[in-house]
C-alpha cells in the first residue's frame, strides 16, 4: 500500500448523494481477473455524458473528489476503490461513507474524509469558483485546508498510522500467528468444516 | 450491563485485543464467488501464503453463470476466464467449489444456508455485500472487499473496530398479503440507506419472530441497503428446525451441545442499543421502490412523490434525478406503472418459499402480452425442489421462462440484463440505475408483487388481480 501522509491537489465538485458503486464502476468492468485498468471503468456510464464534471476541462488532472453523502454504499466491490486510485484520485471527501467502501479505501491507501454537509458544500462552491484552487489533505495533523478554510476531520489512530506507514495488514496479523492458533484450540466442536 | 446478540457472538471471535488496536476477529466461515477472489489469490501467489483453512472456505459459481444451455461454454470470454480462474484458484488452494452444473451450485448466500453451513453464533465474511443475509441464523456476517478477501484466506481472521448496536423492533403481526421483502423495503424507506451505517441491526419483535427462515434471510440480506454492517436475528425454534439434519449441522450429542450454546444467543433484557427504529407491522401494504437506491421506496397504493415536497435538499435532487432516470411523472399513481420485464430470483428471493409464493400468483394465470418475465431459482437444489413440486411447470404453463440457477439479471454480470429504457420488477435488492443493465430501470417488489405484476403489465399486487 502506498503511504498518505500529505497530499496536495486539486477537487472535482460531484454534487450528487448516494453515489453506490454500481456507479462509480459498474459490473460489466468486474469480470477482469488482474487489479489493473479499471481507470477506464471510473464512472463510465455517467462519463457517457459530455458534461458530466469529470468530463470538463477545468478539473482534469484533480486529484481529490468531493461528492455527497453516502458515497460508496451498496456492493463489496473493491474495484470501486481501485478505479478512482487508478483515474489519480487520492482522496475521496463525503459527509458519509458506506462501511465497507471506507473499509476498502483505508487498506488500499486512497484516502475517505469525513467532513460535515456544510463544509462539503463551502468546498463545492470554493472549487467551482476556482477549479485552480489548491486543497492540501494532512492525515498527520488530520485537517483539510483549501482557500482559508480549515476543517479538521476523525480518523482513528490505528487506521491513521498504518496509511502514513502504508503497512499491509496481513503481514501485521501474522505477527499473532500464535493467538490464532490457540484460539482454533477453543473454538466449539461442533462447527462445521467444508471438507 | 447486559449485551446484545451482537455483542455476545463478537465477543466471542476476538482472538487478540490490545489497547489502540482494532480487535482481531476469527473467521468461522468464507464462502467466495469468482468476482471478488481472483485479485486476492494473486496476492496470495505473490507472497507465497497459503489458505489457512480451505476446511473453513468454500466456492461458488454465481455472478457471471448464464441461466441457460449450460453445456455451452460461457460465451463472454472475460467471464469464462473469470470462471476458470476460480476453478484454477480452488485446486491450487485445495478449496471446495460447485461449479456450474454441479447440483450443489447456487449463488453464494442461498447454498451457505441449504447446506447448514451458517449456523447461529458463527462469523461468516465474503467478498460479497449481501453476506449479511447468513444473519437470519444469529450468525455475524458481513460484507469485505478484496484485500479483505486476502486477509481471510491467509489468516482466518480480520481486523475489526467493533460496529455499534442498532435495533429495529417490528411490533404486531404482517397483514394477510405482506412479505419480509415488504417489510424490509418498509424499513430501508424509513432509516434511509445510510440509516444503519456503522451499525449492526437486530431486527426483534412478534412480526420478526413470525418469519420464516427464508423471509428472516429476505430480510437480513437487505440491511447492507439500510448502510448497516449487518443485519441479524436471534436463533430460537424456527432457526433449529430449519437447520436440523442438514448435511453440515451438528449430530446427535453435537446437535444437542450446540443448541444449548444457541439458546444463550439473545440479547440480554438490559442491553442498551446506541440506536432504536420501531415499526408498526399492522399497518404495513406492499412495497415497491420508484426511486434508484432501495430507500426510495412507497406503499404500492401511493404514487410517484413530488422532489418539492422533500425538505431535504439533498433528498429533494436525488428525488429529481431518480425520477428523471426512471422517466416518471410525479403524482402518478404507482399501480399505473407499467413494466417491461419481471425478474423473480437473487439472494434477496430465490429460494423456495419465494417460488412457491409466486407459482401461487401465477397459477391458472397468463403473463401478459409484452411482458418478459425470467425465473431463476437461487441454486440447482432449489431448483430441483421446485421442480418435484411441479412449481416449473405453472411458470411454463403461464410463459414465463424458467431458468438455471446464478445471480442472473440481479447484477446482469451474465446475458440476462435489461435494454436501455426497459422497466423492471424485480424481486432482488438494488434499483441502482443500470444495475440491470445500461439504462434499465428497476422497481423493487416481492415475488408475490413481481408475479402480478407479470400477468397485468403494470406494477400490481396480488390483491388488486
Amino acid at each position: 500500500m502506498e503511504a498518505f501522509t500529505v497530499h496536495t491537489g486539486r477537487g472535482v465538485p460531484l454534487r450528487r448523494s448516494n453515489v453506490d458503486t454500481d456507479q462509480i464502476i459498474p459490473a460489466v468492468w468486474l469480470k477482469q481477473v488482474s487489479r489493473t485498468g479499471f481507470e477506464k471503468g471510473l464512472f463510465s456510464a455517467w462519463r457517457q455524458d459530455p458534461s458530466f464534471v469529470l468530463n470538463q476541462p477545468q478539473y482534469q488532472g484533480a486529484t481529490i473528489l468531493i461528492a455527497g453523502p453516502d458515497f460508496g454504499t451498496g456492493s463489496s466491490r473493491e474495484h470501486a476503490v481501485w478505479a478512482l486510485q487508478q483515474y489519480g484520485f487520492r482522496v475521496v471527501i463525503s459527509p458519509r461513507f458506506g462501511d465497507i467502501f471506507r473499509n476498502n479505501a483505508t487498506k488500499m491507501g486512497l484516502l475517505p474524509v469525513v467532513l460535515p454537509t456544510e463544509t462539503v458544500e463551502t468546498l463545492w462552491e470554493t472549487v467551482e469558483r476556482d477549479p485552480a484552487t489548491e486543497i492540501t489533505v494532512d492525515l498527520e495533523a488530520r485537517q483539510v485546508r483549501a482557500a482559508g478554510l480549515t476543517a479538521g476531520f476523525d480518523i482513528d489512530d490505528y487506521t491513521r498510522w498504518r496509511l502514513m506507514e502504508g503497512l499491509d495488514d496481513i503481514g501485521l496479523t501474522l505477527r499473532h500467528a500464535d493467538e490464532i492458533a490457540a484460539y482454533e484450540q477453543r473454538r466449539a466442536s461442533w462447527l462445521p468444516v467444508t471438507l | 450491563m447486559g449485551r446484545t446478540l451482537a455483542d455476545k457472538v463478537y465477543d466471542a471471535h476476538v482472538v487478540r485485543r490490545a489497547e489502540g488496536e482494532p480487535d482481531l476477529l476469527y473467521i468461522d466461515l468464507h464462502l467466495v464467488h469468482e468476482v471478488t477472489s481472483p485479485q486476492a489469490f494473486d496476492g496470495l501467489r505473490m507472497a507465497g501464503r497459503k489458505v489457512r483453512r480451505p476446511d473453513l472456505t468454500i466456492a461458488t459459481e454465481d455472478h457471471n453463470v448464464p441461466t441457460q444451455n449450460l453445456l455451452a461454454p460461457i460465451a463472454d470470454p472475460v467471464s469464462r476466464t473469470q470462471v476458470e480462474t476460480l476453478r484454477k484458484n480452488a485446486a491450487e488452494f485445495g478449496i471446495r467449489l460447485h461449479p456450474m452444473g454441479d447440483e450443489g451450485q447456487g449463488i453464494v448466500h442461498v447454498i451457505g444456508p441449504q447446506l447448514g453451513l451458517t449456523q447461529p453464533g458463527m462469523t461468516v465474511v465474503c467478498g460479497d455485500s449481501h453476506t449479511s443475509t447468513h444473519g437470519a441464523f444469529g450468525a455475524l456476517a458481513f460484507g469485505i472487499g478484496t484485500s479483505e478477501v486476502e486477509h481471510v484466506l491467509a489468516t482466518q481472521t480480520l481486523p475489526q473496530i467493533k460496529p455499534k448496536n442498532m435495533a429495529v423492533t417490528v411490533n404486531g403481526t404482517l397483514p394477510v398479503g405482506v412479505t419480509a421483502k415488504d417489510l424490509i423495503l418498509a424499513i430501508i424507506a424509513k432509516i434511509g440507506t445510510g440509516g444503519g451505517q456503522g451499525h449492526i441491526i437486530e431486527y426483534r419483535g412478534e412480526a420478526i419472530r413470525g418469519l420464516s427462515m427464508e423471509g428472516r434471510m429476505t430480510v437480513c440480506n437487505m440491511s447492507i441497503e439500510a448502510g448497516a454492517r449487518a443485519g441479524m436475528i436471534a436463533p430460537d425454534e424456527t432457526t433449529f428446525a430449519y437447520l436440523k439434519g442438514r448435511p453440515h449441522a451438528p449430530k446427535g450429542a453435537e446437535w444437542d451441545k450446540a443448541v444449548e450454546y444457541w439458546k444463550s444467543l439473545r440479547t440480554d433484557d438490559d442491553a442498551v442499543f446506541d440506536k432504536e427504529v420501531v415499526i408498526d407491522a399492522s399497518t404495513l401494504t406492499p412495497y415497491v421502490t420508484w426511486g434508484t437506491n432501495p430507500g426510495q421506496g412507497l406503499p404500492l397504493s401511493e404514487s410517484v412523490p413530488d422532489p418539492a415536497s422533500f425538505e431535504d435538499p439533498i433528498e429533494r435532487q436525488a428525488a429529481e434525478r431518480a425520477l428523471e432516470y426512471m422517466g416518471l411523472t410525479p403524482g402518478t399513481p404507482l399501480r399505473d406503472i407499467k413494466i417491461d420485464t419481471v425478474f423473480v430470483g437473487s439472494c434477496t428471493n430465490g429460494r423456495i418459499e419465494d417460488l412457491r409464493a409466486v407459482a401461487e400468483v401465477l397459477k391458472g394465470r397468463k403473463v401478459a402480452d409484452g411482458v418478459r418475465m425470467l425465473i431463476v431459482p437461487g441454486s440447482m437444489k432449489v431448483k430441483a425442489q421446485a421442480q418435484e413440486e411441479g412449481l416449473d411447470e405453472i411458470f411454463k404453463a403461464a410463459g414465463a421462462e424458467w431458468r438455471e440457477a446464478g445471480c442472473s439479471m440481479c447484477l446482469a454480470m451474465n446475458p440476462d440484463k435489461l435494454s436501455p429504457g426497459e422497466r423492471s420488477a424485480s424481486t432482488s435488492n438494488r434499483n441502482f440505475e443500470g444495475r440491470q443493465g445500461p439504462g434499465g430501470r428497476t422497481h423493487l417488489v416481492s415475488p408475490a408483487v413481481a408475479a402480478a405484476t407479470a400477468v397485468t403489465g403494470r406494477l400490481t399486487a396480488p390483491a388488486d388481480l
